[in-house]
């Protein structure tokens, strides 16, 4: 069994770009199945649904959603082999930019969308910059120019990876996308001591566990400050 | 390459490769102050912290910056192909019977227009030649490029130097003005004499919006025509694209015979689909689509040139309708007979 990873902000459009790969994997008559990742709530596997494939949600709640993802995607793995699927994707949730759930060894796709602002490339740090593959949707709705504007902020973060730009509503490019997803001599058959691309930020303070009271004397554990200058 | 990063000051770099800059800045490496070190030496001095902070992996970075460089300079690196021929073979109707064409061959200096009701794949045919179709396409038809198929690279590649593209939507959405905008695309496209061809694109534009904006106008704040206009000067000024792609540029709200006066030009291939008449006569052939395949392909007669003609007088006369409308006049028979 193969594995990819798709990251990406939210709404970026990655679950359409995964619907549509995994259509053309159907035709191929190979089989796909799909874990989403998020934090309070998701539709994304109903969606999934539709396409009659093996399909599972976790949601983190109180932790976050990438962390959750490291500590749960051995287990993942093993239900994907399970299900005797030829390929396993996940779907991150994408939320503070700074995580990338991304594992060498296992292709590492980030989503982002034409719409999301020029510095948007350079926002979001290791899940653009370690990725594989990066996925460039609603291209419909902008012009050439503005992809190629688009294209280059990617490239300065992430010279790298192939840069593809898929179109999440009809489709065009997820053809593409899937010959270059998925290798069938590449098997990812167990993740046991390998390691994520990039470190997540360490951050446990008391707010992490549960505090709600603000103020200096409930603060502990990992806290920085911020820097407002001099005072006057 | 005959870089050798690690003799090589930061400062040196920057000055030999000026989008080096870009790379730190978007990399977000604090390299200022440091431009007399080489990048390794900054690795060993910077401050761990810094590094952590900002989420910068050295040997990430440094390949990194090594591929960079090697991709923007193949960009410098134009493909002086003289010659450009486009080929296309059979692939299959939306209902899976095969197109009854043998091979399509266009030419340089050729204009093509593509024509069908709608949803019978006119921008599918544009998007093939775009991506150089190699049968994994809905339609699977094979595109060869100068009698080859493209490599991977060259296709996935997003700014395809070989293909402009004038797509349905005018839209643009990028926080950035005029001038911000043409800057960033020209460095994109890697053109020599940056401020020349800006300026060039801005009066063009200008002239064929009508309605006339400034170079500080955010580009999210022009009219629909401004747009489109300025889409086109850029795509006709800009890019020296061998092969143009135009699908239903009759919407643009703008004077399309300028347009495509500034679009067309004699040593390139250009494709049109259209539903307007007088765009679909201009073409030397147009091709008939429906129901998804390529079902004809009609050389232009001579009748119809000079159908074309007449038309093109009713086009004059409706246009002249539509300015004396717009500045408050009050149309009479006898002036137009
Ligand atoms: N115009 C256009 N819309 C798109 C495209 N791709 C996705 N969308 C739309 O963008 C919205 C979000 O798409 P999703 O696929 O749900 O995005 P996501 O990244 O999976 O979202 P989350 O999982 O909730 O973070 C939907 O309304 C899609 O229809 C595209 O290429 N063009
Ligand atoms: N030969 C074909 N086989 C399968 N699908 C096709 C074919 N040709 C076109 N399509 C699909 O039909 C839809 C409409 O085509 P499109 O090119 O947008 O039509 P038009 O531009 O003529 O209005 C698109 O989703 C396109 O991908
Ligand atoms: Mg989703
Ligand atoms: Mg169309």
């Amino acid at each position: 069994m193969d594995m990819i990873t798709f990251s990406g902000p939210p709404s970026s459009g990655k679950t359409s770009i995964i619907m549509k790969t995994i259509e053309s994997f159907i035709r191929r008559e190979i089989k796909v199945g799909v874990v989403k990742f998020d934090c309070l709530f998701t539709d994304d596997d109903l969606f999934y649904q539709k396409l009659n494939i093996p399909v599972r949600k976790g949601l983190s709640g109180s932790l976050c959603p990438d962390h959750y993802f490291v500590s749960n995607i051995e287990e993942v793995l093993d239900w994907g082999k399970e299900q005797n699927l030829d390929i396993l994707i996940t779907e991150s949730a994408g939320l503070c930019n700074r995580c990338s759930p991304y594992i060498n060894d296992v292709k590492a796709v980030c989503v982002i969308d034409n719409l999301s602002g020029i510095n948007t490339p350079k926002k979001i740090g290791p899940m653009l910059k370690s990725a594989d593959i990066v996925v460039v949707t609603k291209g419909d709705i902008v012009s050439q120019a503005e992809r190629e504007v688009f294209t280059m902020k990617i490239e300065s973060v992430n010279p790298k990876a192939t840069i593809l730009h898929v179109n999440g509503l009809n489709g065009q490019g997820a053809y593409e996308l899937s010959t270059i997803v998925y290798d069938d001599k590449h098997h990812i058959d167990s993740l046991e001591g390998k390691k994520l691309r990039y470190p997540m930020p360490a951050a446990v303070c008391s707010y992490c566990l549960g505090e709600t009271r603000i103020g200096k004397k409930h603060q502990m554990g990992n806290i920085r400050k911020i820097d407002l200058g001099e005072k006057l | 390459m005959s870089l050798d990063l690690k003799k090589i000051s930061i400062g040196d770099l920057i000055v030999k490769h000026p989008f080096v800059k870009d790379f730190f800045e978007n990399q977000l490496v604090p390299y200022q102050g440091y431009e007399t070190k080489t990048i390794y030496e900054f690795f060993s001095v910077i401050d761990y912290e810094v590094i952590e902070e900002n989420a910068i992996n050295e040997d990430l970075f440094i390949s990194g910056l090594i591929d960079y460089i090697d991709l923007m300079n193949s960009y410098f690196v134009k493909e002086k192909e003289t010659e450009i021929k486009i080929t296309i073979y059979p692939g299959y109707y939306k209902d899976g019977t095969m197109e009854k064409f043998e091979k399509l061959e266009f030419h340089k200096g050729e204009v093509i227009s593509i024509v069908g009701p709608t949803g019978s794949g006119k921008s599918r045919l544009l998007a093939d030649i775009e991506w150089a179709a190699n049968m994994d396409t809905p339609t699977k038809r094979k595109v060869l490029i100068n009698g080859r198929a493209l490599e991977p690279h060259e296709r996935f590649s997003a700014s395809n130097k070989l293909v402009a593209q004038l797509s349905q939507n005018m839209n643009f959405v990028m926080d950035l003005s005029v001038i911000e905008f043409l800057d960033l695309h020209a460095t994109s496209r890697m053109v020599e004499d940056k401020d020349v061809i800006i300026e060039k694109i801005f009066i063009k534009a200008n002239e064929l919006a009508g309605e006339v904006f400034s170079k500080d106008t955010p580009i999210t704040e022009l009219s629909g025509g401004q747009s489109r206009a300025l889409m086109i000067a850029d795509t006709a000024i800009l890019s020296s694209s061998p092969i143009i792609l135009i699908d239903e540029i009759e919407n643009a709200g703008i004077d399309r015979k300028k347009a495509l006066d500034l679009l067309v030009k004699e040593d390139k291939i250009v494709l049109m689909s259209t539903h307007d008449p007088i765009l679909a006569l201009m073409g030397d052939r147009r091709i008939v689509i429906n129901n998804g395949g390529i079902e004809k392909i009609i050389e232009v007669t001579k009748e119809e040139r000079s159908i074309l003609s007449e038309l093109e007088e009713l086009d004059k006369k409706l246009m002249s309708y539509r300015n004396k409308l717009r500045y408050g006049k009050i149309l009479k028979y006898e002036e137009e007979l």
